[in-house]
């Protein structure tokens, strides 16, 4: 077991992830991104949104202005999409396999199979989750062109703190089990992440930039976009779980062998 | 399958690998994958590396359905 073989298997779970995500939000999600922009077009200028700065792509837009490229909806919602889900699968992939290979061992006395598990789970709350409670997807047509700023630094600010706490969390967790148990760690670790996230996503400013947008759109929208992000760390959760367990066997199979080999 | 779950094993040594040797990996992997993820999920929206929309157009659906802040 070495960073190298937790990278390798990592990305390649994390390709695995993108493809599977990528299946699921062009099949449940894009039905309602269509909606989505098919209401944004028919909308009166100017009553749902202010259309400044804002470069959504309309493959029918006549204004050809500087800078500014156009991606026809066909491509997008295909080769677009597919393109952002396999970087963030393979990126995220890599990112999770290094995770546990620094965790190997580390967790208490968890198995390999089973710190790489808790790795995943981890990752997918306080990156994905969490942040998506508090901030959650938009479709085309919802959120002004004048907000992104604030709201692109207040989201990945969350994801930051939302990462650094419970990595911070994870290690009080570890010190806890080593001396009280491992009930009391896990419980004092989740619990410490739980309430430092809702002080935080308490004190962060709210949005709501829904305005009249059809409520079963968004639920739809927001129900896909959850299942898409699901479906990524799931994939690679269970497909990484099952590589390091594999990993581990091997290794412990082949120190077994030089032990025996040493007896003899 | 779990094998290890079922036999009381109490000493089995649980190999880690030490920090200092994923260190390189994780610094040179880590600002990669957090530049990826960059170009994919913020990138031409809030700020604009290079300027234009082109990264912004291509992958404007992933952005919306993976829960970035897109426009």
């Amino acid at each position: 077991m070495t960073a190298r073989s937790f990278l390798v298997r990592g990305l390649l779970v994390g390709l695995l992830a993108g493809l599977a995500s990528f299946l699921v939000a062009y099949t449940v999600g894009e039905p309602h991104v269509d909606t989505a922009i098919s209401l944004e077009e028919s909308a009166p200028a100017g009553a749902a949104e202010a259309d400044d700065g804002h470069t959504h792509s309309h493959a029918d837009d006549g204004e050809a202005e500087e800078g500014v490229t156009e991606v026809s909806r066909g491509t997008q919602r295909t080769w677009g999409l597919l393109t952002g889900t396999l970087a963030v699968g393979v990126a995220l992939g890599g990112i999770v396999g290094l995770l546990a290979a620094a965790t190997v061992g580390r967790l208490g006395r968890l198995t390999p199979r089973q710190s790489t598990a808790t790795v995943s789970a981890i990752g997918f709350t306080s990156f994905a989750l969490v942040p998506f409670l508090k901030y959650p997807s938009t479709p085309p047509a919802v959120g002004s062109g004048d907000t992104i700023g604030d709201r692109t630094a207040w989201y990945f600010g969350l994801v930051l703190l939302s990462v650094v706490v419970a990595v911070l969390a994870t290690l009080v967790a570890v010190r806890l089990a080593e001396t009280y148990g491992a009930f009391t760690g896990v419980v004092g670790g989740a619990g410490l992440y739980v309430a430092a996230m809702a002080v935080t996503v308490l004190l962060l400013p709210t949005v709501n930039e829904v305005g009249s947008f059809p409520a079963d759109t968004l639920w739809y929208f927001r129900l896909s976009s959850l299942l898409t992000l699901a479906t990524l760390w799931t994939v690679i959760g269970v497909g990484l779980t099952g590589v390091v367990g594999r990993l581990h066997e091997r290794s412990v199979a082949v120190q077994a062998r030089r032990e025996l080999a040493a007896s003899l | 399958m779990s094998s290890a779950v079922a036999t009381p094993a109490p000493e089995v040594e649980i190999p880690s690998i030490p920090l200092a040797e994923i260190a390189p990996w994780a610094l040179f992997f880590g600002l990669l994958g957090t530049l990826v993820l960059f170009f994919i999920s913020a990138d031409q929206g809030a700020v604009s590396i290079p300027a234009g929309t082109a990264i912004h157009e291509w992958v404007h659906d992933g952005r919306h359905l993976l829960g970035y802040p897109c426009h």
